[in-house]
């Protein structure tokens, strides 16, 4: 059941992805990024689940704190320089 | 019966997740995008949390870290990237009603501060 919930992250960052690649605005695509990270996030831990490891939870926590700095830098980017 | 526990948890973080991609992709403007992904990813990670710590005996503090984190900073980025879209230029605002906001502004000008670098 873990291998079906990763499939339907799957599913979820592709639908992500196309708005990434669709736009039409600088903060669209931002935003659809900072839920590619968190989907990214979510395989992470499941997939600790299914390798039953630990250890690997540690880079869902790194991963979850990079995607928000990304998003922040973003969003002065975009105030600054417009979408 | 604790790994269907599990399995029902996970599926169920992901369906979420799931629901949030299709939501990004269907909704017509920015901000309804944006209310999308906050709050269907948000609880889609905590439910698929959970789920690991029933699973795995160790790590659980990594996880709480992990769910705190983004409960913390998903409305945050949220808002960020939502002031930055209002006041960027160029990006289409659908409104059902009078924007209380551009009055506001209009009344109580932002003050001028330092004028940002040319990053251009």
């Amino acid at each position: 059941m873990i291998v079906i919930a990763l499939i339907l992250l799957v599913v979820g960052g592709v639908c992500f992805l196309a708005r990434v690649v669709a736009g039409p605005s600088l903060a669209d695509r931002v935003i659809a990024l900072d839920g590619l990270v968190i989907t990214l996030v979510a395989a992470t831990i499941l997939y600790a689940v299914h390798d039953d490891s630990p250890r690997i939870v540690d880079l869902a926590v790194v991963v979850a704190v990079i995607g928000f700095v990304g998003t922040t830098a973003a969003a002065r980017f975009i105030e600054r320089r417009g979408g | 019966m604790a790994d269907l526990i599990i399995g029902v948890l996970a599926i169920a973080g992901a369906l979420l997740v799931v629901l949030a991609g299709v939501g990004v992709l269907r909704f017509p403007d920015l901000y309804s995008r944006m209310h999308a992904t906050t709050k269907a990813t948000t609880l889609g990670i905590a439910l698929i949390a959970v789920a690991a710590a029933i699973a795995l005996g160790d790590g659980r503090d990594k996880l709480l870290l992990a769910v705190a984190f983004i409960v913390v900073t998903a409305p945050a980025g949220a808002h960020f990237i939502g002031r930055a879209a209002y006041r960027a230029e160029g990006i289409e605002i659908h409104l059902d009603g009078p924007d209380d906001l551009a009055s506001l502004l209009d009344e109580n000008p932002p003050p001028p501060g330092p004028v940002p670098p040319d990053i251009a």
